[in-house]
């Protein structure tokens, strides 16, 4: 009996693949990575439109003191104007400068929308990992507590937390914004943790001896940055949509600046009676706008995990 | 390549290696949902693999095969009776101890294309187990994994450490998986199907690696299969398993030759090959 | 007796994403007469799967037809397209998958499946009462080998042969004059394989419909075919009656590809691979794909692409095993080469 092989492949031009050499080390470094994705989002139509507009955001937050013509605040101009030319979108019924307070309010939206969205990514990652990861009791426990906190309604439960916690500040809406969004990415992020676990890459990571946080953290993870990614985006576009809601209600901090604060005042002060249709107008839109533009990068996130929908360009 | 005599090395030495006891070994599971409360993947088997002997377990789909395997490796508990490898007692390890068994016996995988993580590189593959294992530093394992590479047909190693699963043949991700489980030189390998999801082309290579590995290292070697020419070329001894019985075993080339259980005779009867179907 | 298929020049292009073009399919000419049994066989990559589902029009994007004439029965497959596409599928030609099993309706029964193919292929005025359903699905299911009972079942109570045979049953509902079977065992268990097989194989002299076998694995193919082509890099390389192919002289490939296979009863065992790998298909091959494996390999073979030519009973595409006349200096290539052998032994 024989077998009979030859020595490795000959290297004969044209023969075998010619491979090119690929990245050294192991997992991608975060800024290749980062690099890389964002080539990706750009080359789908929806992502670049969302890229877009987040990023007119971005920068319209960042360059605030720059770009408003006056202070947010300051009370000096006579209320309930029209548009002029001074107050590009009017006045507020306390003499504020409407434009002003859109450019600031931008930083307010965007932060809660991008902290809390992390926040409750963060949470969600945690918990859909652990259970994914662990079946049996953990699992049971953690997917209950998924389940209930599903099954409760979010904004009454944000609005009952922002009315009964002393400090109304900022970081009280980031604080239950993300207390309330988490489920929803956890569940998702359980079940594909769930099927990567008897996925044979891992198995053959126990059998190199790694250890369950390792196998969790360098193996599993990595193969799930698409879903994070896009939890990420769904939990900041319920997030802004979220802070808005609760500053429009009242139940935020008054004295800071946010869209949904001027919404706020909008309404207190009667804007659609005395005409002021701008004030109303323009802080809705905007709000519409960035959670619109979470939603259109995460048609890009989609692309990234899956070729198929990748646009040929 | 010569038949080497059970339980030595091709230099003529004796293999120090323990042998593996299965000893009236069972796996019951309860099954939810409408029909039986109960379905047995493996009925009472009791086999024993010498040291540096290579025992095949062959049997279709459901006969309790991939069961058994992972019982043995220890991914799996069985219900009822004992694994012994040496005096280590397989079915009562936890945590640590199945970590440091893990070192003593690997297993080889049937997918090369699920058994390779997308995103690491083949040297961080193989440098892994000898990191948590032997405890080498990155660096210092570079030498052991080049080496390792070579043992398995990749050469130059050099090329092939840097190199991704998806820039892979099939043949060459099986060679990697290897690799890797030969890097603490395991006393026991079980390799559950490794060519099966291989096109025919390249089987021979990693059969011929998987026998030379045994003659030269006196490792035991568990083949698992539903592919008679295979666990022909490189078995000394076969189980056929039926329904998670073992419904025929013996010397693989005399119960080839001459198949007495009907199972037996069915599966050796399925194996279509070019040969018989011109001779018919 | 002219060809029912007949296909000529038969490019298949993959494009994954801008930039790279694979091309899976390359120049294939073939002919099926009515009735046949061919098998197509291949490893990984040689473009089998592809050329099955070009061939019955069931190829999505990023893969497309580029060139060639597919005719089928006289009419221009390649130029059809939607209705006019669909119709042809009724009594012309069909396709098996290798998970047909799992392409069944979980929450519908067997017999609500055949209901279900038959409304939608119904020539106009045509109608299908229930107990006609039952009727035409307990004589398919019978054509099958499955037992009447089977009707009244859903997949989930079926095993996966059954639901293959199912799947089977269904495609000759549509009355089909070809069907395609892409590896229709190979996620099956080795032995219900077998059956499988042998059902098909009879299945297919019972009811005499053309049919095309696509597998990898040559045991299977030699086993159930009357007539046996080779794909090696999108291209055919052997075609043989398939008694024919264990014996004689063939293409290196196929010698080398016969030569990984063996009888496991046998007293001694010999088993061969095949070193190297098949050539990258999204870069240009001149020459044989398989001069860089090739144990007979010429000067020529690496220039120019060697046609189909006469071999023992039927085709291969080598310029040392069958020169052909369209090529210049082939056969004085091939002439030395047997001279030397000759001088050998």
């Amino acid at each position: 009996m024989s077998i009979v092989t030859s020595v490795p492949p000959p290297t004969v031009p044209g023969a075998g693949v010619q491979i090119p050499l690929g990245r050294p080390s192991s997992v991608p470094g975060p800024f290749q990575f980062i690099g890389r994705s964002l080539r990706t989002l750009w080359a789908n139509g929806k992502a670049r439109i969302g890229l877009v507009i987040l990023g007119l955001d971005i920068l319209v937050a960042l360059l605030a003191p720059l770009i408003a013509p006056h202070s947010p605040t300051a009370t000096t101009f006579p209320p309930y104007l029209s548009p002029n030319a001074t107050n590009w979108f009017g006045t507020t019924g306390n003499g504020q400068d409407v434009f002003s307070q859109m450019i600031y309010g931008a930083r307010i939206s965007l932060l809660v929308g991008i902290i809390a969205g992390a926040v409750a990514t963060f949470v969600a990652v945690t918990i859909g990992l652990i259970a994914g990861y662990r079946p049996g009791i953990v699992d049971e426990v953690l997917s209950f507590a998924t389940n209930l906190a599903l099954v409760i309604p979010g904004l009454p439960l944000m609005f009952i937390l922002a009315a009964y916690l002393k400090s109304r500040s900022v970081w009280t809406i980031v604080l239950v914004v993300a207390f309330t969004s988490w489920a929803t990415g956890a569940r998702v992020i359980r079940s594909q943790a769930s099927t990567l676990r008897t996925r044979e890459f891992v198995t053959s990571a126990q059998f190199s001896g790694e250890r369950l946080l390792r196998v969790v953290f360098r193996e599993i993870l990595p193969n799930m940055t698409s879903l994070v990614a896009g939890s990420f985006f769904a939990a900041a576009t319920a997030a802004v949509m979220a802070e808005a809601s609760l500053e429009f209600l009242g139940l935020g901090d008054p004295n800071t600046v946010s869209w949904g604060t001027i919404l706020y005042y909008a309404q207190q002060q009667n804007a659609l009676l005395t005409g002021q249709w701008v004030m109303i107008f323009a802080p809705g839109l905007a709000i519409a706008l960035l959670a619109l533009s979470f939603t259109l990068v995460n048609f890009g996130v989609d692309a990234l995990s899956n070729p198929r929908l990748r646009e040929k360009s | 390549m010569s038949q080497v005599p059970n339980g030595q090395l091709a230099s003529g030495k004796a293999s120090s290696v323990p042998p593996v006891v299965v000893d009236r070994v069972s796996k019951i599971y309860r099954v939810r949902g409408p029909g039986s409360g109960t379905f047995t993947a493996v009925d009472n088997v009791s086999f024993t693999i010498p040291p540096g002997s290579a025992i095949g377990l062959v049997g279709a789909s459901g006969s309790g095969k991939s069961t058994l395997a992972k019982m043995i490796t220890g991914s799996e508990r069985p219900t009822s009776g004992s694994i012994r490898f040496g005096e280590l007692a397989v079915e009562s390890l936890h945590a640590n101890g199945l970590r440091k068994y893990h070192s003593r016996a690997q297993m080889i995988f049937q997918d090369p294309y699920a058994a390779l993580n997308p995103l690491h590189t083949v040297a961080y593959t193989v440098t892994r187990p000898l990191q948590n294992f032997l405890n080498m530093s990155a660096a210092g394992a570079r030498d052991r994994v080049h080496e390792l590479l070579e043992t398995v047909g990749l050469t130059p190693p050099g090329q092939y450490a840097a190199k991704l699963p998806h820039q892979l043949s099939g043949g060459q991700r099986q060679r990697v998986v290897i690799a890797r489980a030969l890097a603490c030189d395991p006393e026991l390998l079980v390799a559950d199907e490794p060519v099966s999801m291989l096109d025919v082309s390249l089987r021979a290579g990693v059969l011929r690696l998987l026998a030379d590995l045994r003659a030269n290292r006196g490792l035991s070697l568990l083949y698992i299969t539903h592919d008679l020419l295979g666990a022909r070329v490189i078995t000394d001894e076969i189980l056929v398993l039926h329904k998670g019985k073992v419904v025929e075993r013996g010397p693989t080339k005399y119960v080839l030759q001459n198949p007495k259980h009907e199972y037996t005779i069915q599966l050796l009867d399925a194996v279509a090959t070019p040969f018989a179907a011109a001779s018919r | 007796m002219t060809a029912l298929l007949d296909v000529r020049g038969v490019n298949v292009v993959y494009e994954p994403n801008r930039g790279t073009r694979i091309w899976s399919v390359r120049e294939v000419d073939l002919a099926l007469k009515e009735g046949e049994f061919v098998g197509l066989v291949g490893e990984s990559g040689c473009g089998k799967s592809t050329l099955g589902f070009a061939l019955t029009r069931m190829l999505r994007a990023p893969a497309r037809l580029e060139n060639g004439v597919i005719q089928f029965d006289g009419v221009d497959m390649a130029s059809l397209s939607g209705e006019a596409l669909r119709r042809q599928r009724r009594n012309g030609f069909a396709i098996v998958l290798q998970s047909g099993m799992n392409a069944l309706n979980p929450v519908r029964n067997v017999e609500d499946h055949f209901a279900d193919i038959l409304k939608a292929h119904a020539r106009s005025g045509e109608h299908h009462p229930r107990a006609a359903v039952r009727r035409r699905g307990t004589e398919l299911l019978g054509k099958v080998r499955l037992d009447p009972d089977v009707l009244a079942k859903f997949p989930f109570e079926l095993s996966g042969g059954m639901r293959q045979r199912v799947s089977i049953a269904l495609v000759l509902a549509l009355e089909p004059r070809m069907i395609v079977f892409d590896e229709p065992t190979t996620a099956l268990d080795v032995i219900v394989q077998k059956a499988v097989m042998k059902t098909i194989q009879e299945l297919q002299q019972e009811s005499g419909f053309t049919a095309i076998l696509i597998s990898h694995d040559l045991g299977v193919v030699l086993e159930s075919t009357n007539r046996v082509m080779v794909m090696y890099a999108g291209r055919i390389v052997e075609d043989q009656p398939s008694k024919e192919l264990v014996r004689g002289l063939h293409h290196p490939y196929t010698e080398a590809l016969l030569g990984c296979y063996a009888d496991p009863r046998a007293e001694e065992i010999h088993l061969a691979g095949i070193p190297g790998s098949p050539p990258d298909l999204s870069l240009p091959v001149s020459g044989c794909a398989f001069a860089s494996r090739c144990p007979l390999v010429q000067d020529i073979c690496w220039k120019v692409v060697p046609p189909l030519a006469p071999l023992g009973g039927g085709l291969a595409a080598c310029h040392v095993r069958a020169p052909s006349d369209k090529v210049p200096g082939a056969t004085a290539v091939a002439a030395k080469v047997a001279a030397g052998k000759v001088a050998q032994t």
